[in-house]
């Protein structure tokens, strides 16, 4: 009964962003780089069956649509292409609240593999926020050209997620990552998930915020990450207190106490740049 | 030395990021971090924005930013 309420509330929430998703499909948020390939991946995966519109009430555009995976059925969304998710801007606001709210099973990132370094800041912040993240390295044929070799396997064993090579454009991979899809939401693969362990400061600011964030905000129990939710506070991010009150608003009261200053979060931002 | 001060077809390494929270982490997530090489790679007609060449993408800044990044000249 309890887990029944659960998926109802969730679905509820899920409306937020205009997803119906009553039959409840596995859900799957798409994310990725500017230029990384990401429509190209969502339209080889969905083909014809999607549709697309605007986030609502913002002027970002976005698509959905479904793939099938032997007898089961995938609802994809693809999330704007961003850098980071760290809200610095419209599109990352949506890509990270959608993570972070609507909890979508499962994320893929896609990361332009003749430029790595500078796409997993994105996947690491991915991972950060939800553990269920697959990697696919697009234009690797790009990447080859260019003389960069890509250890997979490495890869994979480093941030302990799935890793799939695949040129989009030629199809490559597509149904690889269909499989690895279906794999994930019938549990034949766990996902451990890599997480950074950041300085003794930090960590110890997060063991002691955690406790203080799940008694003054026992509603989002189950429904966040604490620690990421945390991390954020700590680095002065206000943008996800008041994202938690666009998505609960009935609990306004009890977010805004971090607002006011009745709990003390400032000074932290300092240590973050060392 | 400040990013600012670089010219152009210089390599600079970069040492510090001179501000925090959001506009520091923007500046971090789009890949200026201290220990990367950067580039000038070209001035926009009035001087400001310079493209930089950093972590194999050309971007952008104005001398807004580029006051906040201290780098170390390198020949």
């Amino acid at each position: 009964m309890a887990l029944y309420a659960d998926s109802l509330a969730l679905n509820l929430l899920r409306k937020n962003f205009n997803i119906s998703n009553d039959d409840n499909k596995p859900i799957i948020a798409l994310a990725g780089n500017p230029n990384t390939g990401k429509s190209t991946i969502f339209n080889g995966l969905t083909g014809l069956r999607q549709h697309t519109g605007n986030w609502p009430g913002k002027t970002v555009g976005r698509a959905e649509g479904y793939f099938k995976y032997k007898e089961e059925e995938f609802l994809i969304i693809d999330l704007p292409g961003t850098y980071s998710l760290l809200a610095n801007s419209t599109e990352e606001l949506i890509a990270r609240d959608f993570i972070c709210f609507a909890r979508p099973d499962l994320t893929l990132v896609v990361a332009d593999a003749t430029n790595l370094e500078r796409n997993l800041n994105l996947v690491l912040q991915v991972l950060e926020l939800s553990t269920n993240t697959i990697l696919v390295l697009n234009l690797l044929d790009e990447a080859r050209r260019k003389g960069i070799k890509i250890d997979v396997k490495k890869l994979e064993a480093c941030l302990q997620v799935p890793v799939i090579p695949a040129v989009a454009r030629e199809g490559l991979g597509l149904e690889e990552i269909k499989k690895t899809c279906y794999q994930i939401s019938k549990e034949k693969i766990k996902i451990k998930g890599f997480k950074i362990t950041y300085s003794r400061e930090i960590e110890e600011k997060i063991e002691e915020l955690i406790p203080l964030l799940k008694r003054k905000l026992p509603f989002l129990q189950k429904r966040i990450n604490w620690r990421w939710l945390a991390l954020r506070l700590l680095e002065g991010d206000k943008t996800i207190l008041a994202s938690i009150n666009t998505y609960y608003p009935i609990y306004q009261e009890r977010v805004n106490i971090f607002q006011k200053g009745e709990v003390q979060l400032d000074g932290f931002n300092q240590v973050w740049l060392k | 030395m400040l990013l600012s001060d670089l010219k152009i077809q210089e390599k600079a390494e970069i040492k510090a990021i001179r501000v925090s929270g959001r506009q520091g982490r923007r500046l971090l997530d789009l890949g200026f971090i201290p220990g990367t090489i950067i580039k000038a790679i070209r001035k926009s007609p009035l001087g400001d924005p310079v493209a930089y060449r950093i972590k194999g993408t050309v971007l952008a800044l104005r001398k807004e930013e580029t006051d906040l990044i201290e780098i170390r000249r390198i020949e």
